[in-house]
């Protein structure tokens, strides 16, 4: 301090010159950062029909670890996936696929994933049976051609993980009254969201699509507590059944709820009949019907 | 048109030809990697693969860009295997030729600048917006906090030279836009504007290169007429004074600012043969009986 007063003047207008200076600098590479910081929050709304490759991490950290190299794009064998250009929706230089165009093949030895010099693309999935692209949802029940009752089947049978990603369920057609329904349906546990059902949906537009899982799934309340899987976990009921309070059933003076189960004593009525030869009273599935395929 | 053109009196002297060796050199190292690049895509010929900011030659030499890895250390993620060894041979070829190689020798869109330098030069377009010479490492502050703040490898989502780059290979959509309007700031607005103010990679290079022991020196100093074309020639002309006009301050011959590119173009403008590549520890204060 000492040393500046004693050549004031001089260094004194150099020193505000240089705090100037650099108040200006930082006010205007400021102004930069924001409008970039702006735009990287944009960036990272990734559009739900464009899917990152195989093991790609989450999106937040896609877009820190991704280097934007294009090796990735290079030794996909099917020429399945692009890199973003600055006008497409997409972070500039990253890698993506749109399954309606041309979905991936699901190598067996991922070498999307071997190339990737980064973390990006996670170098522990070994088997792309485990790869989450995304899910599968059959996303319009009005326009499915198996919906209308119809047998298309196409997602169904092009899946590569068929009877696990997507099952046919019967259901009977209530329109008709006769016939069945065979509605697929996706099983997220297996779903590897490559995007031949979508690809592959015969309609204008597909009536299944693949979606970012966060978009296709719903969430149970963490508290939530499913009892018949509990039940199954621990072996027996989780309550004391003895202690149940069953509320008494108005019926008429003597009559019966066939079928009827009382936790209080462990009773059950017997049910009316030969097992099959009547619906009973819970409107259920015409026999014959209801099972997978 | 006023005076002779830059260079005229070297070629002259010395021949077409050498007068413009290093220049055609650089031309050849930035479009014969270009060319490498676009071997595999356009003739099927895969030698390298990838983008400057990564590839992996002949699937054994991996490459990575410190730039980018460092803005994406920032937001805490780190190379993989050939990733982190691609890192470890650019930072080391860069440190030892000089950072600031990359901007002269490999970077496309010093091709662009240049050609903008050019024709501001033809069409002698005078004037331009001042803009520090510091701007580019308060900017590359920036690229590497707001990664580090947002998550994403900030300047790659405007970054003009891998935009240029990658889209020369992997298909350029609305790059060229960004592409022209670098050309044109560096016509119109700012004298070699882009590479020498605010361009945050070359910034980078720069420190990396702090310390290269590959330097362009001016070993004839003595000789130098004050004909002023390497300072006309120059992308970073501050570079050259304090070594070519250092006689007098015990100041020695060897350029040792960061900033300067190692491009050669002032050796090549130089009728009377001043400057010369050479080694930063060959450094004499006064050159006057070397001659």
């Amino acid at each position: 301090m000492a040393t500046t007063n004693s050549k004031s003047p001089k260094s004194g207008a150099a020193r505000r010159q240089f705090i100037f200076d650099a108040a200006k600098m930082a006010c205007g590479v400021g102004m930069l950062g924001l409008g970039l910081g702006l735009y990287a929050k944009q960036a990272k709304a990734l559009p739900p029909l464009a899917l990152r490759p195989p093991g790609a991490l989450l999106e937040n950290d896609f877009l820190g670890a991704c280097i934007r190299c294009g090796l990735c794009v290079r030794d996909c064998p099917y020429n399945i996936l692009e890199l973003a250009k600055p006008e497409t929706p997409v972070a500039t230089g990253t890698p993506y696929f749109t399954a309606r165009n041309i979905p991936c093949e699901m190598c067996e030895d991922i070498p999307c994933v071997k190339a990737c010099p980064t973390t990006a693309l996670d170098h522990q999935l070994t088997d792309i049976n485990k790869a989450k692209m995304g899910l599968a949802v059959l996303i319009d029940h009005e326009t499915c051609l198996n919906f209308l009752g119809l047998r298309c089947d196409v997602c169904y049978r092009v899946c590569p993980v068929i009877d696990k990603a997507i099952t046919l369920e019967m259901v009977p057609n209530q329109r008709t009254g006769r016939h069945a329904m065979f509605l697929p349906t996706v099983h997220s546990e297996h779903c590897t969201g490559c995007g031949k059902c979508e690809k592959s949906c015969v309609l204008e537009e597909a009536a299944i699509r693949v979606l970012p899982p966060k978009l296709a799934k719903g969430e149970l309340g963490h508290h939530y507590r499913v009892g018949w899987e509990e039940q199954k976990k621990a072996g027996h009921s989780l309550m004391d059944e003895s202690k149940m309070i069953d509320l008494p059933d108005r019926l008429p003076e003597g009559a019966t709820l066939p079928g009827h189960y009382d936790p209080a004593s462990g009773h059950t009525e017997p049910m009316r009949g030969m097992a099959g030869s009547e619906a009973g009273i819970i409107p259920s599935t015409p026999p014959g019907l209801g099972g997978k395929p | 048109m006023s005076g002779k053109r830059i260079g005229a009196e070297a070629v002259e002297t010395k021949g077409w030809l050498r007068a413009n060796k290093w220049l055609l050199l650089r031309r050849f190292s930035q479009f014969g990697i270009l060319a490498l690049f676009l071997l595999g895509p356009l003739a099927g010929i895969w030698v390298v693969k990838g983008n400057l900011n990564y590839s992996y030659t002949l699937n054994i030499l991996p490459l990575t860009d410190p730039y980018v890895a460092l803005q994406s250390a920032m937001t805490g993620h780190l190379p993989e295997k050939l990733g982190l060894i691609g890192l470890a041979i650019v930072l080391a070829f860069y440190f030892l030729v000089g950072g600031r190689v990359y901007c002269s020798w490999v970077c496309p869109v010093n091709l662009v600048t240049d050609a903008a330098g050019w024709l501001r030069d033809r069409l002698g377009i005078k004037g331009s917006v001042h803009f520090s010479r510091n701007a580019r490492y308060w900017i590359l502050g920036m690229t590497l906090i707001g990664s580090a703040t947002t998550g994403v490898v900030l300047w790659e989502l405007i970054n003009p030279v891998s935009m240029l780059h990658r889209g020369l290979i992997f298909g350029l959509g609305a790059a060229w836009t960004i592409v022209v309007a670098v050309f044109l700031f560096d016509l119109f607005v700012m004298s070699r504007g882009w590479c020498g103010r605010l361009c945050p990679v070359g910034a980078f290079y720069s420190l990396l290169g702090r310390w290269s022991p590959v330097r362009v020196s001016a070993p004839q100093r003595a000789a130098c007429n004050d004909c002023m074309d390497c300072f006309e020639v120059c992308p970073e002309p501050q570079v050259i004074r304090p070594a070519l006009k250092g006689e007098a301050k015990g100041v020695g011959p060897v350029i040792l600012a960061p900033n300067c590119t190692n491009c050669g173009r002032c050796i090549d403008v130089c009728s009377k043969e001043v400057f010369s590549f050479g080694l930063r520890f060959n450094n004499p204060a006064s050159t006057i009986k070397v001659k």
